[in-house]
């Protein structure tokens, strides 16, 4: 094992780290932002616009990521309305169409665990609600989206933690994360061991890092209520 | 002609994204049996042992692991063949790399959907055969194994969904399967978005085919199960 080289690019690793963490952060933020509105749709409505939502999730949700993210970053050079765009000099950027997809991606699943946490929850609070005269979107606010989302969290932290792993897929689209710096370490000093071994580690971390938080925000938020 | 006759040579991707997902899934499923009942033996070194294996496992992304085995492995069987006598260069079979990998992560993941079927097993089940003679082993082939199955398939089913869907990160170490022919295709045509999207479309009917036979099969090993009804 030589570690010399892993050294001596410890830096090109912190601004992989830097990459992952802004990637992951913004797909998440993102991602959740969508999903919220996108759960209430599914739950409440029961014409068209679930079905559509529905149709979303599913396709999302049952193709690689992989493939979504080529779709997006090489596919869309296809038409020639997309490259005379206004948009092209976002699509046409590897970082915005990783962002992208991967939060469409966590917004698909995201939207499932919430919409699932919202049919589950006890028919006395909504009930108990109604008849305090709350309207609609008051109940939305105060009472089901509060509580599905406390209920969502043991889910959600499986998500996130899958959207951290997801992310080393950049590295796919020429990004400089976590694995894209482990990558360029290999492919110049030929250390496939140190290079990934390391790589890992820092997943490792991160990871133990998001269980790490999602264990405080149950213990904030969903065991308080849990114990009565 | 539709997708410029490339058709075939998708479907023939196709097949081989759907052997390494099945290999894969049988290392798995022995790797997640073994887990399980070392993480619920008595010896505290197999419950030691299973444990870093399953956390270390989830904790890395199945990427990483993939280019660790692929040219970390390469390198390993390079320096060992020589000192073994073998002269030639080796290189790694990218679709053993692949499998042996993807079977190593998600039989972390069965372990742990595993070991819940087994404690959902009610204990008298185990101790009336062994009441009955029978040998521990022929307990756990004959009772709590097939009882066994039913309380795992839905974790089966949810893992067999992502590694069908993580066999796409194979074509990164370069096995000839479903997103390799997508992306030859993509290139020779210069048309990415058909093709990506005729790739996608083949791992939509994988997983739709998929979810229809778990949830036949959910029925059928519930064949005699009452349910409880509110």
């Amino acid at each position: 094992m030589n570690f010399e080289a892993i050294g001596e690019n410890f830096p090109l690793y912190l601004s992989g780290l830097l990459v992952t963490l802004k990637l992951l952060a913004l797909s998440l933020a993102c991602g959740l932002l969508l999903a919220l509105p996108l759960a209430v749709v599914r739950t409440v409505s029961r014409g068209w616009a679930s079905r559509a939502v529905w149709v979303y999730t599913y396709t999302f949700r049952g193709t690689p990521m992989l493939v979504q993210l080529f779709l997006c970053y090489y596919g869309l050079a296809q038409f020639e309305s997309v490259r005379e765009s206004w948009a092209w000099p976002w699509l046409s950027s590897a970082s915005f169409c990783a962002w992208l997809t991967f939060s469409l991606n966590t917004a698909a699943y995201t939207t499932e665990i919430i919409a699932g946490s919202i049919r589950a929850l006890p028919a006395g609070e909504i009930e108990a609600a109604k008849a305090l005269g709350m309207t609609r979107g008051l109940l939305l606010r105060r009472i089901v989206l509060p509580a599905a989302m406390r209920r969502a969290l043991p889910a959600y932290g499986n998500e996130a933690i899958f959207m951290l792993h997801g992310t080393s897929l950049a590295s796919v689209v020429t990004l400089l994360d976590v694995t894209g710096a482990a990558r360029q370490v290999n492919s110049k000093y030929y250390l496939p061991f140190e290079a990934f071994i390391t790589a890992g580690a820092f997943y490792f971390v991160l990871t133990l890092g998001l269980v790490g938080l999602f264990r405080w925000a149950e213990g904030r938020w969903l065991k308080p209520m849990m114990s009565r | 002609m539709l997708l410029h006759g490339f058709l075939p040579s998708l479907f023939e991707g196709a097949a081989v994204t759907l052997a390494v997902a099945l290999s894969s899934l049988a290392v798995a499923a022995l790797l997640g049996l073994v887990g399980a009942l070392a993480k619920l033996s008595r010896s505290r070194v197999a419950r030691g042992l299973a444990g870093i294996y399953t956390t270390l496992i989830r904790g890395v992304p199945d990427l990483v692991l993939m280019l660790l085995v692929f040219y970390g492995g390469q390198l390993a069987v390079n320096t060992v063949a020589p000192i073994l006598g073998h002269e030639d260069y080796i290189d790694i079979d990218p679709f053993v790399a692949g499998v042996l990998t993807i079977g190593f992560i998600f039989g972390a993941y069965l372990t742990e959907a595993f070991r819940g079927a087994f404690l959902a097993v009610p204990p008298g089940q185990r101790e009336a055969g062994l009441a009955f003679g029978m040998s521990p082993r022929q307990v756990l082939w004959r009772i709590t194994l097939p009882q066994m199955l039913r309380h795992a398939l839905p974790g089966l089913s949810n893992n067999w969904l992502v590694l069908i869907k993580s066999t796409a990160i194979v074509s990164v170490i370069g096995l000839s399967d479903l997103m390799t022919r997508g992306q030859q295709a993509a290139g020779t045509t210069r048309e990415p978005f058909s093709f990506y999207l005729a790739v996608g479309l083949i791992y939509l009917l994988f997983t739709s085919l998929s979810e229809l036979g778990f949830s036949w099969a959910s029925k059928h090993l519930a064949i005699g199960v009452k349910e409880g009804r509110l």
